[in-house]
């Protein structure tokens, strides 16, 4: 199935993708049909610059089970991070 | 039946006006019905353009919008579909009007018997009832289409989805309904209600529900693919389009 749901958000920072670096200010997440990964489903993520243009995009796709390891490893790395560190 | 067949891209007006990407395939030297093909959520695709080839080398001219044309101009289909999807997808009243532009680009070509059809997967196995319960065509195919009878299990306000069970009555043609037996979106008790709902109103219809087959079971390059099944839906589909867009 095509799940149509979709969660977006802003961010800040920076991604490479195919014509290089780019300023990253959005992202997707959904759970859907992948392009590439050989799975009915999977996590998907779209790093984004939409002012830039539909190319500026880093795409992930991810079984479910390596989608929710890389959201715990970032959340593990930011909590062990010296809170001094961390710009907001 | 194989014809030769002249394929390419062009750009037609469609809902609103506005400038839209079309693949069309047309097969040489006949006259013939048309199939209007509604491309899956993944966008504008290789796979999809295949397809079009493939009814034109049947001998129908066939034609696909680029619903994302708008978002994402001469993007790569996968960029594309991204970049629509974050701005929250294709609005039913836009998806009919881009059907209803190719409907009319193909009845214009000069090859038409005047008889166009609709096929559309996954996403565009909705978007095909949709349009047939919006616009005059002649037969409309849905493969596995998910929410025709439900809504999306979220009520996330990006989502622009809903059932179309308020439009049914006004099935404009004669439906092929294509769908595996171990698909959730639809389940079997979904296509079931959307039997019973096409039943209540009168609507001629056929549905085929394959054993051993769930979601996108045409789709040739996914685990998904059940060779045995789409043959079997092809011909199905070429036995439909057959008697009504003749």
């Amino acid at each position: 199935m095509c799940t149509y749901n979709t969660e977006t958000l802003e961010l800040t920072g920076s991604a490479k993708g195919a014509t290089g670096w780019f300023r990253a200010t959005n992202a997707s997440v959904y759970f859907d049909h992948p392009v590439h990964h050989p799975a009915g489903h999977a996590l998907m993520i779209d790093v984004l610059n939409p002012e830039r243009g539909a190319s500026a995009r880093v795409g992930l796709e991810l079984d479910a089970d390596s989608a929710r390891a890389l959201a715990e490893a970032i959340l593990r790395t930011l909590a062990s991070v010296p809170a001094q560190l961390i710009e907001h | 039946m194989t014809s030769d067949l002249h394929a390419y891209t062009t750009e037609i007006s469609g809902f609103a006006g506005d400038p839209i990407e079309v693949y069309t395939a047309i097969p040489d030297g006949a006259t013939f019905g048309s199939v209007a093909v509604i491309h899956h959520m993944p966008g504008f695709d290789e796979q999809t353009k295949e397809i079009v080839r493939k009814f034109a080398a049947h001998g129908y001219g066939a034609a696909m919008a680029n619903l994302y044309s708008r978002e994402a101009p001469g993007a790569s289909p996968d960029d594309a579909a991204a970049a629509a999807r974050a701005r929250g997808g294709v609005p039913d009243e836009r998806l009919v009007g881009d059907v209803a532009a190719v409907a009319g680009f193909l009845r214009s070509q000069g090859g038409s018997n005047g008889k166009v059809g609709v096929i559309g997967y996954c996403s565009g196995g909705r978007q095909s009832v949709l349009a047939a319960c919006s616009l005059d065509l002649d037969a409309a195919v849905d493969c596995y289409g998910a929410f025709v009878v439900v809504d999306p299990p979220s009520d996330h306000p990006l989502s622009t989805v809903s059932a179309l069970t308020p439009i049914l009555g006004n099935l404009s043609c004669p439906l092929l309904g294509l769908f595996g037996a171990d698909d959730q979106y639809p389940s079997v008790e979904q296509t079931e209600t959307l039997r019973a709902l096409l039943t209540e109103h009168a609507k001629e219809f056929e549905f085929h529900t394959f054993e051993g087959a769930g979601h996108a079971f045409f789709a040739v390059e996914r685990p998904s693919y059940r060779p045995e099944v789409a043959v079997a839906g092809w011909n199905l589909i070429w036995d439909f389009f057959g008697r009504h867009l003749s």
